[in-house]
């Protein structure tokens, strides 16, 4: 974040953790206008980071979306970031995933590949290890597409890099408690 | 029994039914149904400011003296971008303000259409909510949902964007029901488990001291009258941030005066050396903690905050309460009794004779003057001269409102109102205004420095044609005394653009507005001009030339802890006090 910050006399570590986390919150709230802004507003307003962040509406008649933040800090912050959001007027609910580590999150991610020959066979080759599914071809080059866990995705990219990776658009990391509970 | 209006009058027929007396207000293009709606009625009288800051502010004021809402009506563009400050200054003190700004009609909202701005986007920062009206349908829920929101939980503004088609538009109006939010709900009431263990804490703390802030203001007279009880129950100490001052008397037997920057000794060694802390409604602001990782080192610490995100902000706590300070301290009272809960005497009796050393250093104390009035000597005599009246204070920022804060003894709360956390000069007068209004009885008086009295001087129109008596009491030290002071902390003293050049005769500016001017600059006459300025029936502007060299002590300089103050009788060049990295602080 801003190391200034964080040497300061007024922003003092006293009492809190040296620990920096990477958390999933999930924001349940109302679908109306602004709510994002609301949100992303908070978050750079205040010196929050932002790793990755969805938005989808979830619950049509009820007009509820959910929000998936991935953020990172001491344990502290992301306390903190969690009591900010829930001042937020048309927020219903604020739930911390990691703090019980029990839930799933995928992203989805299109990856384009240009490159002929060997190349081309050995793009396949990984893909089919990773399960990516080809979803556009060309002679020279390739989309796939790719759903997993953010490392999983990191990991197919990596190894696109040398092969000839054009570009790649991902989804943002979407998450859900385990078991037969809401969150 | 909703019965069909236009939006215009459903804001009007609003604000009555909210109870509001007073909206503070400038007309303009974009709310010209409103204004049109407010000429055929006479229940909300409009007091029409001179600037739109001056609106809010003057909402500010009315507010933090009623402990109702403060109401505001402003233009599109220019309106609304004018009334930011005071919208931020509201969210920093959490005063309860709803603003209702005027909009272009909803088909030219993003077209840059005349005096269009992105108020919702603008003002999302600097208010607790904000609303973009886009059917006259939900025009009534939003204007009473905004007035609960305003006023409930960690009070703040809340603007209502109302573009002036929707004015226009009619559609059936009820008044406010009983008001539940589908997803806000503040928590008033708190865990009665963890009162429990913080009375059990009390009971046995040997060190302790009660550090409340505006919260209990918030909270009510109940709370403070509360919070007294408590003190006289347990014997504890008490300090006060800025904002709080007035819940507990400042001429009470445990009064150890504000703490913080510009706190008194006692109360910031207090502090320090506790081992106990209640903090009762404040939030650890930097003005009050210093150097966070030397702040009171060896206490417990409990936080009783409506807001959890007060809690465990900047300073970890021990026991964390989360509810409305007026039922926590209800309870922990009714506790405290019930269990017939005693105090560690002996240990409290060490700790009061510790305070009394700290005490005895009287670090407000400050050099007496036959000759020049000395600014601190100003405030004792208006204190000692307008204690006996129901008085109101206001101030401006600088030296003149933290040598108030430090000198004029506050007995009741919501009898100070001073712009704590966002410091905006200009504040003073507008808010003396609204205070005014609100207690046409009271004696109401700024306490202003000469240079931030300039920010809002044009509201003395307002005073004048609302017949508001406010008293505008300048200490004229000829500098931005505060900026001259950190000049000499941090800058060699080089007083950069911070002389008051090319003043106006503050006398005659006085006569030019139809009021009246008093000037004193000699210690001998300053009873008189006083109470010639208390006596005057109208509104006056006094103009009291002070020492031009005077700095505000004690003082915890950038950076610092509570036990590093700089007190008064300190000799050496204060300019060698900060050293480089308390120097990138403000
Ligand atoms: C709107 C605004 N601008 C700038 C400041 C920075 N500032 C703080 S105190 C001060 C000087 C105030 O001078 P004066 O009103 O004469 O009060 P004094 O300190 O002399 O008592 C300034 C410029 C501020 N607080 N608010
Ligand atoms: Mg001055």
């Amino acid at each position: 974040m801003n190391a200034q910050a964080a040497l300061s006399p007024y922003s003092s570590s006293a009492g809190k953790t040296e620990r920096h986390e990477t958390h999933v919150l999930s924001v349940l709230v109302d679908n109306e206008p602004g709510v994002l802004a609301r949100v992303v507003g908070l978050f750079s307003g205040r010196g929050y980071n932002i790793e990755s962040l969805t938005v989808a509406e979830v619950a049509h008649l009820q007009g509820l979306s959910r929000i998936t933040v991935v953020t990172s800090g001491a344990p502290e912050t992301i306390e903190q970031i969690s009591h900010q959001l829930e001042r937020i007027v048309p927020i219903h609910r604020v739930t911390d995933l990691s703090l019980d580590n029990a839930f799933v999150q995928r992203e989805l991610a299109m990856i384009k590949v240009r490159g002929k020959g060997e190349a081309r066979t050995e793009a396949l080759r990984l893909a089919e290890a990773f399960r990516a599914r080809v979803i556009d071809a060309t002679t020279e080059s390739f989309i796939f597409e790719l759903t997993g866990a953010p490392k999983k995705i990191d990991d197919f990219v990596e190894l696109m890099r040398p092969i000839g990776l054009v570009e790649v658009s991902r989804t943002g990391v979407a998450a859900i408690t385990r078991g037969p509970q809401a969150m | 029994m909703s019965k069909i209006m236009t939006g215009a009058e459903m804001v009007v027929q609003a604000l009555q039914d909210q109870g509001v007396t007073h909206l503070f207000g400038y007309p303009g293009g974009a709310v010209l149904p409103i204004y049109d709606a407010l000429f055929h009625q006479d229940k909300v009288q409009h007091v029409l400011v001179r600037h739109e800051q001056g609106a809010a502010h003057a909402a500010e004021g009315y507010a933090r003296s009623t402990g109702k809402v403060g109401a505001v009506l402003v233009t599109s563009g220019p309106g609304a971008t004018n009334a930011i400050t005071g919208l931020t200054d509201a969210l920093m003190d959490s005063i309860p303000v709803v603003c209702i700004t005027g909009q272009v009609p909803t088909h030219l909202i993003g077209s840059d259409a005349f005096q269009e701005c992105d108020t919702v986007g603008l003002t999302r920062h600097c208010t607790k909510h904000n609303y973009l009206v886009r059917k006259i349908e939900d025009l009534p829920r939003i204007l009473h949902e905004a007035f609960y929101i305003a006023r409930s939980g960690r009070p703040g503004p809340v603007v209502i964007d109302i573009p002036k088609d929707v004015q226009f538009a009619s559609g059936p109006y009820a008044p406010p029901k009983n008001a539940q939010h589908k997803t806000y709900h503040p928590r008033v009431k708190a865990d009665i488990g963890k009162i429990k263990q913080a009375v059990a804490m009390m009971a046995k703390a040997k060190k302790p001291i009660l550090y409340t802030g505006g919260g209990v203001v918030n909270a009510g007279p109940a709370a403070s009258t509360l919070l007294r009880e408590l003190v006289q129950q347990t014997n504890f100490p008490i300090t006060s941030t800025l904002m709080g001052l007035g819940a507990y008397p400042g001429s009470g037997p445990n009064w150890l005066g504000m703490l913080g920057m510009h706190g008194s000794y006692e109360a910031n060694n207090a502090m320090h050396d506790c081992d106990l802390m209640v903090c009762i409604g404040a939030r650890f602001d930097d003005r009050i903690t210093g150097r966070l990782d030397a702040f009171s080192p060896g206490s417990k610490k409990i936080h009783i905050d409506i807001d959890p995100s007060s809690i465990n902000k900047t300073v970890m706590v021990d026991l964390a309460i989360v509810g409305d300070c007026g039922h926590v301290l209800e309870d922990i009272v009714r506790l405290w009794r019930a269990e017939a809960h005693q105090t560690d005497a002996k240990a409290l009796g060490a700790w009061w004779a510790q305070i009394d050393k700290w005490r005895a250093r009287k670090s407000f104390g400050y050099k007496k003057s036959d000759t020049t009035i000395k600014p601190q000597y100003a405030i004792e005599r208006l204190y000692e001269l307008t204690k006996d009246r129901k008085t109101y204070i206001t101030t401006e920022v600088g030296q003149h409102q933290m040598w108030a804060a430090q000198h004029y003894k506050f007995e009741e709360p919501n009898r100070w109102m001073t712009s704590g956390g966002l410091g905006t000069m200009g504040y003073g007068l507008p808010a003396a205004i609204g205070t005014q209004l609100a207690h046409p009885d009271a004696l109401v008086i700024d306490i202003a420095g000469e240079a931030s009295i300039l920010m809002n001087i044009q509201e003395l129109s307002t005073a004048k044609q609302f017949l508001a008596p406010v008293k505008v009491f300048i200490l004229n030290n000829e500098y931005m005394g505060m900026v001259r002071q950190w000049q000499e902390l941090l800058h060699g003293g080089r007083y950069s653009s911070s002389y008051s050049e090319a003043l106006p005769d503050f006398v005659k500016l006085a006569e030019a507005y139809g009021m009246k001017g008093i000037r004193c600059s000699d210690p001998k006459n300053l009873d008189a001009a006083i109470q010639e300025m208390i006596d005057y029936p109208g509104a006056v502007l006094f103009d009291c030339l002070v020492d031009k060299a005077e700095n505000c002590l004690p003082m915890i300089p950038s950076g610092k802890a509570h036990n590093d103050m700089i007190l008064p009788d300190f000799e050496e060049d204060i300019g060698k006090v900060i050293d480089d990295k308390g120097k990138m602080l403000v």
